[in-house]
This record gives structure tokens, sequence and C-alpha cells, in this order.
């Protein structure tokens, strides 16, 4: 199967007032579109820094990110935000929903930065919540929803533009067992139903099962992977 | 608009925080508001259509100096002077020394000069029979639920009667009323000036100033010249100027209204930019994680900006327009409150204008430093609560 991303000798070196600390060293990484992919590795070892490089949330401070034949590392950041908005879904451990709206208002958050009309965006953010299974709590703000239900309306916001590729940074890092099997087996069946290409990172083991591959970070290099092309 | 429920969902997270700023806002805008009209009020005094047509002489050295009686025959002989009447400042306080309702004692054809006045024919027949009758301003006899018949004590501050006493009597004789209130007689009270001279030691035939009536308001300026030529090089020289100029020149003798306007103002807004860019930062600085939250999900950085400034703008317009509709509402009150200084409020285009802009000015001024905040958001520090 093609490639959706494929990322060439990058490294990522942060600088913490004199001191500059490299992330990650010259990695090498190729996702298949359709792929599930679990990211773990201890705390520190550079997980999230790829996995927002991959989203377009960072640049790469060396090497080349191409994301559906993309090279994202190039586009400014009036480009990248565009191509984030039409690309990727992000879905975070603490779920970032905005307090003050409904649930539905939260899923057509990033249906406002297309052309489609107000009953449009209405009716695809019904369509996204009905998949996640909360079609009835609709207007609730998400205060008054739980942790796993919050979570849920993250993932229909995350999938409301129909985007090619969802990052997920601990999806179940917040929830219990229940709920976490709830939002991991929905993960799943948006990847092998719809066809989404998932890069999840991950602590728990158990949550990593549900993904195809997984891919073990360790002080910035990747160290061991199943089924893919890695080298650090 | 679009956006605009994201505005303001984002504008009332806070409610309680947002209601306060936003009565502080209105308080504001309610002040600027009254003071606009009171400064409006002012620069309005005397620009009448009947106004144009009048003069007022008054000693050059200053307006208390005393003129002679005999001026009067001879600004008549003036050509284009249609008619000439005089008046004194009494100076009358009701009941309480600091309850000073505006007296003068007038000519007998003091009304003459003011068509725009309106007293009943048989009230002004009264008025002219009775030597110790006066003629009350309708917005008064109602302030007071006086009527006519009733006796009216007055203390003069300056003059004594012929007792010595400064405590005056008079009966109210009939009452002048104007078109929409809009003369500044409504408000005040004309007693005679025979008898307020034949009866205080301190007058002895001189009157405080003219009020005189052209033909062609075009001549006004050559008319004025002749008026005070008269007086040229005497003890007693007179500066004549239109009435619009000489309520004006009163007026900033008492005070300098635009400049006490707008050193409140000042002051006012003042606070206001430190109080609402406070709670524009706090309501900002709290969104730190939801405006990366929307910058990750693709919102743009300058779509960020423009969407914090959209939040303080509407916070200052919302005040700012129920401050000035509330000084609408209220402003029909304003007559009874400033004792008649100040003929209503009323909130023009001009002042809505004025309000709307400076709402908007502020809005940006103080969402500008926030706006910029989160336009400059790092998402990924943000996100990690760096």
């Amino acid at each position: 199967m093609a490639n959706l991303v494929e990322i060439r000798n990058v490294s990522k070196v942060y600088e913490r007032g004199k001191q500059k600390v490299e992330v990650l060293h010259h990695i090498e990484l190729d996702i298949a579109k359709g792929d599930f992919l679990a990211l773990m590795g201890p705390s520190g070892s550079g997980k999230t820094t790829l996995l927002n490089l991959i989203g377009g949330l960072d640049s790469p401070t060396d090497g080349s990110i191409s994301v559906g034949g993309e090279r994202i590392d190039r586009l400014g950041e009036g480009a990248l935000a565009k191509w984030r908005s039409e690309h990727v879904g992000f879905i975070f451990q603490f779920y970032n929903l905005l307090p003050m709206l409904s649930a539905q208002k939260n899923v057509e958050l990033p249906l406002l930065l297309t052309n489609l009309s107000a009953a449009q965006r209405r009716k695809n953010a019904s369509i996204a919540l009905q998949l996640v299974g909360l079609a009835e709590r609709a207007a609730h703000k998400p205060t008054e929803l739980s942790g796993g239900q919050q979570q849920r309306v993250a993932i229909a916001r995350a999938i409301v533009s129909d985007p090619d590729l969802l990052v997920c940074d601990e999806p179940t890092g917040d929830l219990d067992r229940q709920s976490a099997e709830d939002v991991l087996g929905l993960l799943q069946t948006l990847n092998r139903e719809h066809g989404k290409t998932i890069i999840m990172v991950t602590h728990d083991p158990k949550a990593a099962e549900y993904a195809s591959h997984t891919l073990h970070l360790d002080k910035g290099t990747l160290v061991e992977q199943q089924g893919l092309r890695a080298e650090g | 608009m679009k956006y605009l429920h994201l505005i303001w969902a984002a504008l009332f997270r806070r409610k309680t925080r947002t209601i306060l700023t936003l009565l502080s806002i209105i308080m504001a805008f309610l002040l600027f508001g009254l003071l606009d009209a009171v400064r409006v009020s002012f620069a309005e005094a005397g620009q009448s259509a009947n106004g144009a047509e009048r003069l007022q002489t008054g000693a050059k050295l200053s307006f208390i100096q005393p003129l002679p009686k005999s001026l009067q025959q001879r600004i008549a002989q003036v050509p284009g002077v249609k008619d000439v009447a005089h008046a004194n400042w009494f100076g009358g306080a009701y009941q309480d020394p600091h309850n000073q309702i505006f007296t003068f004692a007038v000519s007998d054809n003091y009304l003459d000069v003011y068509p725009e006045v309106e007293v009943d024919p048989a009230e002004r027949k009264a008025f002219d029979a009775t030597a110790d009758g006066v003629l009350v301003g309708d917005i008064l006899m109602k302030k007071y639920n006086w009527k006519i018949g009733d006796r009216l004590p007055l203390q003069s501050q300056i003059f004594p009667n012929k007792e010595g006493s400064k405590n005056w009597n008079f009966q109210i004789v009939g009452t002048m009323k104007s078109k929409d209130n809009k003369a500044f007689q409504s408000q005040m009270i004309v007693l005679h000036w025979k008898t307020f001279d034949e009866t205080t030691p301190y007058n002895r035939g001189s009157v405080g100033w003219y009020v005189t009536r052209v033909d062609d308001v075009n001549e006004s300026d050559r008319i004025a010249k002749a008026i005070d030529a008269i007086s040229a090089n005497s003890d007693h020289e007179t500066k004549t100027q239109t009435e619009q100029a000489a309520t004006r020149n009163w007026i900033k003798q008492m005070a300098d209204i635009g400049l006490i306007v707008t050193s409140i103002m000042g002051a006012v807004f003042f606070t206001l930019v430190l109080l609402t860019g406070n709670t524009m930062m706090q309501a900002v600085r709290e969104r730190t994680n939801e405006l990366a939250v929307l910058k990750t999900i693709g919102f743009s950085s300058r779509k960020v900006l423009g969407m914090v400034l959209a939040e303080s703008v509407l916070l200052l317009l919302l005040g700012g327009l129920v401050g000035l509709a509330l000084v609408s509402l209220i402003g029909a009150a304003l007559p009874a409150m400033s004792g008649g200084m100040i003929n209503g409020a009323h909130v023009g285009a001009k002042s809505w204008g004025l309000g709307v802009a400076l709402a908007v000015v502020i809005g940006v001024v103080v969402g500008a430093v926030p706006a910029i905040r989160a336009m400059r958001l790092n998402i990924v520090d943000a996100l990690a609560g760096r």
C-alpha cells in the first residue's frame, strides 16, 4: 500500500535557554495509508514530538516530512494551518473541548473553516456525533458529559471534516478501562471501516494491541518496529 | 458572522466577570452621554432663530457692572433697532439659600423681544397691572406645584428691600411657556424692574443689561458697533454681542464646560481602558489552551487575532450602546434634575457616532495586546501547559 507519511532524516532540537536538547535523532519512517500505528516509549522519548511533527503542529530542525505527497516541513505558518484543517484530525488525552460550547458546536468547529452553509455544518456534525454514538447528547456542554463521552465528542470533532490522518496523543490516558476500550474500539472502526490512517501515542500496552503496528521510541530514536521501515 | 457564536460564547465564558465589566462600560458611556448632552446644551444656548435677531449689551468691564437707564432711549434710536428691553439680575432663592432660581427684574417690554415666550393675554395684562406680580416659567410652576394667585417669598442674595431685609414677597399672576420648553424663560421668574428699582436702595435707576431686537440679522454686526459707539470713552463702555455669544461668554465666566467635560471623560475612559484591558488579558490568559486547540484545528494566527479583537470590540460596543440608550431614556428627566440649566439630554446622531467610534477604538486598544499574544501563541507549548 502507498505511504501516507514519509519521514526522512528528521531531527528536532529544542532550545531551553542556552541549552540545546535534541529530542529526535535522524528519524526515518514510512507509514502506509490506512495503517493504525501505536507509538510507545518512556516519558521524554520523543513520542509526542514526533506526533506533533507528523500533525504539522511543529517543524523539524532537520530532515523532511511528507504527508499525502506534500512536504509539510516547507509550509509556512498560514499554509500549515490550512493544511491541518483539511488533512488532519487531532485527539488529545484531556479531550480539549471548548467548555462554553455544546457538543454539537464543538464538533462543528473545524467546519467553520470551510465554505459549508450553517445547515450543512449542522448536518455533518450530527452525522459525526451519530457515528460516535452521541447523537442524543448533542446539546450538552462538555461538563455535562463523562470523560468517555467527552473523548467521543473529540473524536467526532476530529473526523467531521473527513481528514486522511488522525493523530491521537494518549487518547485513553484519562479514561477508565471500559471507556478506554470503547474509545479504542471506535478508533479501530474508523481505521478498518472508514480507512482512516491513525497514529496513536500511548503508554498502555493494552491500548497498543488495538493498533496494527507498534513502534518504540527511546531517547529520540526508533528502536523497534513491526512491519514498518524504521531506521534511527 | 459565522464566528459570532464562538466570539459571544468566549465573551460570556465567565458570566459574572463579563457582566461586571459590562456594567463599568455602561456607566462610563452613560456618563459620556450625559456630559456630552450638557456640553451640547451649553453650546447650543441662544442658538434659536429668534435668538439670532437679538443682541445683548452689557458693561465692557464686567457683566456685574450696571449701565445707566438713559442708554435705552439712545439705543432705540440706532437705525435697524426694532425694540430695546432691559433686565437686572435679582438672584432669588426659594425656601433655602441654596435653592437658587433664575429671577430677573425686567422692563415692561421685555417679553416683546422674546416672541417665542407665550403668556396668556389676560395674565400678561394682570402682570402689567400688578406692581408686585411675577410671571413664572411653566417648568418651575410644575416643579414647585405653584398656582396663579399664590404668594411667592423669594430671598435676594444681593438686593435688600426698603426695610433692609433681603426677603421679598411677590404674587404669581401668570405663567411663561415656550414650545418644547426650549426657551430659558420656562425655567425662570420675571418681576417688574420698576418695582425692583423703587424698592431696593442699591439700584438707583441702573440696569444690568440691554436686549435689542433688530430688523435684519445681517445688520447685527453694524448695529452692535453703533450701540457700543454710544458709550465709547465714557465710564460705562459697553460690549454688544449676539445672544448666543453673550450666553457662551456668561457660561465661560462660570466654568469652561468643554474643558471640564473633556477632563472628566478623559479620566473615565482612561480608567475604562485599564479595567477592560485587564479583563481581556485575564480572559485570554485563561483560554490559552482553548486558543491553542483552535490553532491546532486549523484556525490561522490572523484569524485568532481577529477573534480576540472582535471579542474586545463587541464587549465595548455592547456596553457603549446600552449606556447611550440609557442616556436617551433618562434624558427627559434632566431638565428637572439640573434645575432647568439643561434642556434635556438628547443623544443626537453626532453623539451616537462619537460613542460608537469611541467604543470601537477603545475595544481595539484594549484588545490589541491580548490579541497579539493569542496570535503568537505556540501551539506545542500551549498544549503542554508551558
